[in-house]
């Protein structure tokens, strides 16, 4: 996915597409979320202007939800089920070969790969589940989340 | 040459399994034999187990074979598949497959038969036909056939529909909203997914109906962020339903005004809980709201609100199709008609098994399930997801409906039920539960927030043989601080999966027996 390279400009214009909509706060950090991939610190001032709330506000939307990143996204994103029903097929040791093969841990990240643990896919009869850069894999191994990363990635 | 038609799922299950693959490789190899079909990209039967699974016209009937490779499509066109013809896949006609033809598909009928996207398909499959009925019926006849429907709320809460929708018909306010929860976080729950995915005109149906029965104009539909296939095909069912004339203005040619906006979620489970999910739509923090007053009276902007999960509303145009009696009639006790139970974690035949409610979870279990995946004997099934309790083989008898499952000391919650075999470690479990509610606990409530941190050290604890009789109840002493204490079911309902554990399965918590089960 590309996305836009951050100016003030640019964000203004992606707000003024939810600040007339109800409840624009959650909207506004979505749209600015789509456009540049993630929330830089300065657009949480330019969220509380355009919706007329304080910052701390829109600060504490911003943590409130999981989705939400204030770094710019990896090139490689693995998000691996860690729910019950992955669970019971494995997904517990699926997640320390992920962790191994890629060099890298649940909720951190190495050059281009970042692992993201997920609690629950809607895949349960197929698990391990597993969504790697937008592609949702059921029976998921190490081997099939391999061939899914962009190349130049196998560490 | 006459055209064969095929059908083959875009269900994101199906696609996990490779289904847009063998669609793309079928179309392929049949141009390079020259022969004429066209594919059918359905939702999934929900049997997925059997996915990708290949269904050809032949005649009047879809003859189905699955599961499908990309290494079987060659032989499959030696072997004259287009005309039904054998091969070691052949499951014979799709109706027929022995683990659908059992089911009693009600609020499912038409998912994994229709192209999802088409509204004649849709029509032409008794779409519209439960909203056409209830704009001939009086407003009073509308709340009455929900009533006498005995629908239930399918989220987990199970509380009548009809008593929710009266309470809003009743009030006056100059907007009302319908909202629709398909916030479907639970682990082993994806009925919401596949009918979204699947069947999306019914979702919309439904909650036009609920529209007209409460005078309200305004909808939102608040999907979760996990299920981006989901949003995709929600938001054009919309598009395509406006097209229509099914939404907007003077719908299907009545006099009400109603249209549906979709609100995606960001990654918050307790979001799931109505007044969370309230607080979300309106851009909010997802902390959940204390009850009274009752989102039904001061909902979404303070305005009257009805609130119920995707298949709640998905159920309702069949009602109106085929009359509450139809519906009213299958089912046990208080819990009536058809419950959309979903097999998921360690078992052979996983997927949406649509009973009427009184069924026995062995039946489920075995045959449906067919047992685990990997042939292990099954331990521990947990029902309602994360927040449900854990079964032990003693209580597989159980009936499955609200009442029998709550006197088991469980829930039916969404529906879904995830199996574990003999492996499985349930002090872990246990633990699990505590950590994941300490994850996405809201934070309004003490016992949530803290307790739950609390919970997953003192099981650590037990099993580590730390003062473990003392710390077993001070955790049981938790619990019920935990249930009480909290105000929604996050915080009140996690001790379920957690007590249930120790109750049945006490020797996981014993530390001699540590690695014993493993």
């Amino acid at each position: 996915m590309v996305f836009a390279q951050w100016s003030k400009e640019t964000a203004q214009a992606v707000l003024a597409s939810t600040i007339d909509k109800p409840g624009p706060v959650l909207l506004s950090l979505q749209a600015i979320q789509e456009n540049f991939g993630f929330v830089p610190e300065a657009a949480i001032p330019l969220i509380a202007l355009a919706c007329n709330v304080s910052r701390a506000e829109v600060h504490g939307v911003f943590t409130y939800y999981h989705d939400f990143r204030s770094t710019p996204p990896p090139e490689n994103m693995i998000r691996v089920c860690v729910a019950e029903a992955c669970q019971a097929v494995g997904s517990r040791e699926l997640v320390d070969q992920v962790e191994k093969k890629f060099g890298t841990k649940i909720g951190e990240h190495n050059l281009n790969v970042e692992i993201h643990s997920e609690y629950c896919l809607g895949n349960c009869a197929l698990g391990p589940a597993a969504r790697v850069n937008g592609e949702l894999v059921g029976f998921s191994t190490v081997e099939k989340i391999g061939q899914l990363l962009k190349s130049g990635t196998e560490s | 040459m006459k055209q064969t038609v095929l059908y083959i799922s875009k269900d994101s299950a199906s696609r996990s399994v490779g289904s847009d693959k063998i669609a793309t490789r079928i179309a392929e190899e049949a141009k390079a034999r020259n022969l004429d079909i066209t594919i059918v990209r359905t939702g999934t039967r929900g049997a997925l187990w059997l996915e990708p699974i290949v269904e050809v016209l032949v005649g009047e009937k879809r003859i189905a074979f699955g599961p499908v490779s990309v290494a079987d499509i060659s032989s499959l066109f030696d072997a004259h598949f287009l005309n039904g013809g054998d091969h070691s896949l052949l499951l014979g006609p799709t109706d027929e497959i022995e683990w659908l033809a059992k089911q009693d598909r009600f609020t499912f009928s038409r998912v994994g038969v229709v192209d999802p996207l088409s509204t004649s398909d849709y029509e032409q499959n008794g779409g519209l036909q439960g909203l056409k009925r209830a704009l001939e019926l009086s407003a009073d006849e509308r709340v009455a056939e929900v009533m006498d429907s005995g629908l239930r709320g399918r989220g987990g809460a199970g509380f009548p529909s009809g008593i929710k929708w009266r309470t809003v018909a009743q009030l006056i306010a100059p907007v009302k909203y319908i909202c629709c929860n398909a916030d479907e976080g639970d682990s082993g729950t994806f009925a919401d997914r596949i009918l979204m995915e699947g069947d999306p005109f019914t979702l919309i149906e439904g909650m036009t109906i609920a529209a007209v029965t409460v005078g309200a104009t305004e909808g939102v539909i608040y999907i979760r962020s996990e299920y981006p296939e989901a949003v995709a095909s929600m938001t054009s069912a919309l598009h395509l339903a406006r097209q229509a004339g099914w939404l907007g203005k003077k719908i299907i040619g009545s006099e009400y005004d109603f249209d549906i906006r979709i609100r995606v979620g960001a990654g918050s489970y307790v979001c799931g809980e109505e007044t969370a999910m309230l607080e979300s739509i309106e851009g909010k923090r997802g902390v959940v709201r204390s009850k009274p007053p009752l989102p039904a009276m001061q909902g979404l902007f303070g305005k009257p609100t009805v609130i119920n999960n995707v298949l709640t509303f998905a159920t309702v145009p069949a009602i109106f199709a085929h009359g509450a009696k139809s519906y009213a009639e299958k089912g046990v006790g208080r819990s009536l008609g058809t419950q959309i139970f979903q097999l998921g974690g360690n078992v052979a035949r996983g997927g949406i098994v649509e009973l009427a409610f009184g069924t026995t979870l062995e039946k489920l279990l075995y045959e449906f399930g067919g047992g685990t995946r990997n042939g292990k004997e099954i331990r521990a099934v947990q029902i309602g997801g994360p927040l449900g309790a854990y079964f032990p083989k003693e209580l597989f008898d159980v009936s499955m409906d609200y009442e029998s499952l709550l006197a088991a000391g469980g829930m039916l919650g969404h529906g879904g039920i995830v199996v574990f075999d003999e492996s499985v470690d349930m002090a872990e479990q246990a633990k699990f539960a505590m950590e994941f509610c300490a994850l996405e606990s809201c934070g309004k409530c003490t016992p949530c927030r803290l307790g739950s941190t609390r919970g997953a050290e003192t099981i650590e604890k037990i099993v580590h043989g730390i003062e473990a009789e003392k710390n077993k109840k001070l955790l049981l002493n938790l619990l019920d601080v935990m249930t009480d204490g909290s105000l929604c079911a996050m915080g009140g309902l996690t001790p379920l999966p957690v007590r249930s554990a120790m109750i049945h399965f006490a020797q996981d918590f014993e530390p001699a027996s540590q690695g014993a089960q493993r």
